[in-house]
C-alpha cells in the first residue's frame, strides 16, 4: 500500500519543502502538495502536515489567518474523521487557532527569537506519532520560533496531563511554556502539534536524526493499519 | 460607521511585551508605573446597519483569540 501524505502550503510557509522531503525519505512515496486556497484535499490521505513558517506574515496573530483559510476547513474535517494531522511550529499555531488543539502560542517569555537545538523528553509513546520512541526518552530537536510560549488555563493543563496528551516536554525552559510543554495531542490522538522541528532532524548530516522516528512511527503505523 | 475593536490579554496571562515596555519606562526614569499591558487596536469602517452581533462574531471568529484575549467594541457615532 502506498503512503499518501500531503503538505499544506500557505503564503509565508517556509518549512513546507523540508516537511515534504522528510515524508518522502521516510515513506518512499511522493508527498502531495496542497495550496491554501484549495477547498478540498486530495482523496484517501493517510497523513496531513501543516508546516512551519510565517503564514500570512504572522499578521494579526501567528496562525490566525491561515486557520481561517479555505483549505483549513477541509483539514479540520479530515482531522475530525480521524486522519492524522501533524502541525509543526507555525503549523502548531495554526492548529490551536483552528480549534483542533487547545491553548494558544504566545510571544516567548524572554521576547527573543530562539534558534537552537533543544533537549526534549518524550512523555507519551502511545500515539501514532510517538510509538517508536521510548517513554521518557530524551531527544534533541531544533527550535526556531518567536511565539512558542504555550499557554492554556490550569484546568486545560490538568486535563492534558491527566489524559496523557502532553507528547513532548522541554528539558530546559526555553520559551516560558506552561509546564514546559513542547507538543500536545488532541483527545483522539490523531492530531499532534509541536514547536520543535522533527523534519529538520531526519539525517545525521543535518545535525541530528532524532526527528526521523516521528515520521517512521506514523508511516509504519499507517501502513500496518 | 467607524468601529474600534480593543483587544487585550486576559488578566493573569503573562504579557512579556508589556513587561519589556514597563522596564524601558523605568529605565527612562518614569517612576510610579505599576504595570504595563500591551494590546491591539483594530479600526473597522463598516456599513451603518452592521449589528452588534455581527461585530461580536467578527471578534470571536478572527479578531481576538478568546483563549488568551478579551475584546471591547467601541462604536463611533458618524459625524453629522
Amino acid at each position: 500500500m502506498t503512503f499518501r501524505g500531503a503538505v499544506i502550503t500557505f503564503p509565508g510557509s517556509n518549512c513546507d519543502r523540508d516537511m515534504a522531503v522528510a515524508l518522502e525519505k521516510v515513506s518512499g512515496a511522493p508527498a502531495l502538495r496542497v495550496w491554501h486556497g484549495e477547498t478540498e484535499l486530495p482523496e484517501r490521505l493517510d497523513f496531513i502536515a501543516v508546516p512551519g513558517g510565517f503564514s500570512y506574515g504572522d499578521y494579526l496573530r501567528c496562525g490566525a489567518i491561515a486557520s481561517r483559510s479555505p483549505i483549513m476547513r477541509a483539514v479540520v474535517g479530515a482531522a475530525e474523521r480521524g486522519v492524522p494531522v501533524l502541525g509543526v511550529c507555525n503549523g502548531f499555531q495554526v492548529l490551536t487557532e483552528s480549534g483542533l488543539l487547545p491553548g494558544a502560542l504566545m510571544r516567548n517569555a524572554q521576547l527573543n527569537f530562539i534558534c537552537r537545538t533543544v533537549p526534549l523528553r518524550v512523555e507519551n509513546n502511545q500515539s501514532l506519532f510517538t510509538a517508536g520512541y521510548d517513554r521518557g526518552q530524551e531527544i534533541a530537536l531544533p527550535v526556531a520560533h518567536h511565539d512558542g510560549n504555550y499557554f492554556a488555563d490550569e484546568d486545560t493543563l490538568d486535563r492534558l496531563e491527566g489524559e496523557g496528551r502532553v507528547a513532548f516536554r522541554y528539558l530546559d525552559t526555553c520559551n516560558g511554556s506552561r509546564r514546559d510543554i513542547a507538543g500536545i495531542l488532541n483527545a483522539a490522538g490523531n492530531v499532534l502539534g509541536l514547536m520543535p522541528h522533527p523534519e529538520r532532524a531526519i539525517e545525521p548530516d543535518h545535525g541530528g536524526s532524532d526527528g526521523r522516528m516521528l515520521f517512521e512511527s506514523a508511516v509504519k503505523g499507517l501502513v500496518a493499519a | 460607521m467607524k468601529v474600534r475593536i480593543h483587544v487585550s490579554l486576559k488578566p493573569g496571562v503573562l504579557d512579556p511585551q508589556g513587561r519589556a515596555v514597563h522596564h524601558a519606562l523605568e529605565g527612562l526614569g518614569f517612576s510610579g508605573v505599576d504595570d504595563v499591558r500591551v494590546g491591539r487596536l483594530i479600526e473597522l469602517d463598516v456599513a451603518d446597519d452592521t449589528s452588534q452581533a455581527q461585530l461580536e462574531e467578527m471578534c470571536r471568529k478572527l479578531l481576538a483569540n478568546t483563549v488568551i484575549e478579551n475584546f471591547r467594541i467601541e462604536t463611533m457615532e458618524a459625524a453629522r
